[in-house]
């Protein structure tokens, strides 16, 4: 019974992150229409910018571990976020208008620069992160045996989540957001700027992002150029999951392929772990189209 | 007059070809038979992709199914691989049918994030070694060579010409196919799936159809595949090579047979000519993958409009 209660917590944490790379899948898809294949590795960037900054400027020397790590997450979040406005102006902003596949084409073109890009920054090879910056403990909650590590990340990753629901639910901006995923058009009528807030959403999805790249990389310990694919493509079937293009749906499908992955590992089988998110992925497609949370929407003739 | 020309070109460009090996080396000869191979699954993909327009991004699976076959049956009963072309053919179909007649009702990107799960899940497997039959990550070896009339097909040039005969009956068969009344059902269905229900064609058959059909050729490129490697492994039908043909279609022009083979070349010959440049090759392929669908969204060779000889219809004829 403890070592379920240990991997639904391990699940939870892991499935956070998840969460917050899919954010950006399910945003971008919301308000284009659009599977940003680039998302998987612009959280890659995340995870070695985040590395540089580390190594180079010890911001968890001067301001403390935990603050330290909160200004890190912050700055990566910011140069990844400006990366995505870049890439949107650059890449997908003139294919708006072509057909559906060649923004697709367009997007995994960016995936593949982007990703060896990285690989010519970096290098090739796995690179350890600095694994002294978070104190390592363990906490005794309730009889369990939580690493401090996991419980912040986890919290870390709620905090930002709770933020973006709260921006989105109830500011202005946020309601301007929801208006243009539902209609471009009629949102331009009522005076939304929509190219802005395209750029707004390539800000605020890559730069979860990015956060959730600097999370994996304190969680992990290591890094690789490739892991934006598996990452991408497991937090990009977390947001089909909840129904693509609905925020809470991202959430609660991040989570719960988390979940779900950490305890099918644990009690059906490690060699398959990969390949049990895709089999959920197929079985709820197969039973709800929609996803979890997502509305079926008739076609309009 | 358009029609001598278009003959003209299809000659030239097959004598150019068909000439290849008389002055072309060993390894340019075998990076030519790959094109050729990438194109003939490509036009698979194509079936799928380009004439129904259906979101597809799995076809290494069926691919990997053919290939398996093919090696299974021949390693262990020792069929000669030849034989087994239809039986590859089939199994891929067979497989097609099974997995996309659940999911045929899901809509575009539904769709492709289902089958670059059912992609990953059949690689899964076959590394797993599911009924111990597929070697697991090592694979099967040890495939035997093609051999028609006591003549052993091994050296890439006599593959060469093994696999462009194929794909020259490949383009034959799917180029009678575009004119037909079945073709024509999928490209209604491309251009508005709604209009072409009401219209009275039954949309989930005709996709389940096009999987089919594509799933077959798909196989029997495996079979080629594995007769040409003597040894399969599951890395060989990853995701990513789904996303090499799925992009050889759209970056060509989807639904143009021309367009594939030109974006076959393109995707997989090309990148052999900037081998000195290692490392970037791949950033520059992807920036030019880009920077191509910002200026031309509609791939290098789009399919010509339709066109309908009206003049030679009679009042009374039937028309279908």
């Amino acid at each position: 019974m403890e070592f379920f209660f240990e991997q639904l917590i391990n699940g939870l944490a892991v499935g956070g992150i998840y969460a917050l790379i899919a954010l950006g899948y399910t945003m971008v898809y919301g308000v284009m229409r659009l599977i940003n294949f680039a998302h998987g590795d612009l959280f890659t960037i995340g995870s070695y910018l985040g590395m540089t900054i580390l190594a180079s400027y010890a911001v968890a020397e001067y301001l403390g571990p935990f603050i330290g790590v909160l200004v890190l997450i912050m700055m990566v979040m910011i140069l990844v976020g400006i990366i995505g406005v870049i890439l949107e102006r650059v890449a997908y902003r003139p294919v708006r208008q072509a057909d559906r596949l060649s923004a697709v084409v367009s997007a995994l073109g960016a995936s593949i620069f982007f990703s060896n890009l990285v690989m010519l920054i970096w290098g090739p090879r796995f690179r350890v992160y600095p694994d002294d910056i978070l104190p390592r403990i363990t906490l005794n909650i309730l009889g369990l045996d939580v690493p401090l590590l996991r419980i912040l990340v986890l919290a870390t990753s709620l905090m930002l989540m709770a933020i973006l629901y709260f921006f989105v639910q109830k500011t202005k901006t946020g309601t301007a957001i929801r208006a243009v995923a539902i209609d471009h058009g009629a949102s331009r009528l009522m005076g939304i700027n929509v190219n802005r807030i395209i750029s707004l959403v390539f800000l605020i999805g890559p730069s979860l992002g990015g956060a959730a790249g600097v999370m994996i990389g304190l969680y992990y310990g290591q890094v690789n150029f490739t892991m934006g694919w598996s990452y991408g493509l497991k937090a990009f079937i977390a947001a089909v999951l909840g129904g693509i293009g609905n925020i809470p749906g991202a959430m609660l499908g991040g989570l719960l392929l988390g979940v779900i992955e950490a305890l099918g590992a644990a009690f059906i089988s490690t060699a398959w772990k990969d390949g049990i998110a895709f089999i959920v992925l197929i079985l709820i497609l197969i039973f709800r189209p929609a996803g979890l949370l997502g509305e079926r929407i008739a076609d309009k003739v | 007059m358009l029609k001598h020309k278009n003959t003209l070109m299809v000659v030239a460009f097959s004598a150019a070809i068909f000439s290849c090996p008389f002055f072309l080396n060993a390894y340019w000869i075998d990076v030519i038979n790959n094109v050729g191979m990438y194109a003939i699954l490509a036009l698979s993909l194509n079936f799928i992709v380009g004439y129904t327009g259906l979101f597809h991004m799995g076809h290494a699976a069926f691919f990997a199914v053919g290939a398996y076959t093919a090696a299974i049956l021949n390693t262990s009963y020792s069929i000669p691989i030849l034989l087994l072309l239809p039986v590859s053919g089939a199994a891929a179909a067979l497989f097609a049918y099974l997995v996309a007649r659940p999911i045929i009702h899901l809509r575009g990107d539904y769709l492709l994030i289902v089958t670059i799960a059912i992609v990953e899940v059949v690689r899964i497997a076959l590394v797993n070694n599911v009924f111990g039959l597929t070697g697991g990550s090592n694979g099967i070896f040890g495939i035997s060579r093609p051999e028609i009339f006591g003549f052993s097909i091994r050296r890439p040039h006599e593959f060469f010409y093994y696999i462009w005969s194929f794909l020259a009956v490949s383009v034959f068969l799917f180029h009678m196919l575009e004119k037909s009344r079945f073709v024509r059902a999928l490209n209604y269905i491309k251009n508005d799936e709604t209009a072409a229900e009401g219209s009275g064609v039954d949309v989930a058959y005709y996709k389940l159809i096009a999987f089919v059909l594509g799933a077959f050729w798909a196989g029997m490129v495996g079979n080629i595949f594995a007769s040409k490697m003597t040894l399969i492994s599951p890395q060989s039908f990853n995701f990513w090579e789904s996303v090499i043909l799925f992009v050889i279609v759209i970056l060509g022009g989807s639904g143009s047979i021309r367009g594939v083979i030109l974006g076959a070349f393109l995707i997989v010959g090309l990148p052999e000519l900037f081998r000195q440049f290692a490392g970037a090759r791949m950033l520059i392929f992807g920036a030019a993958m880009v920077a191509m669908m910002v200026f031309r969204p509609q791939g290098f060779l789009p399919p010509l409009p339709r066109k309908y000889p009206t003049h030679k219809i009679k009042p009374g004829d039937e028309t279908l």
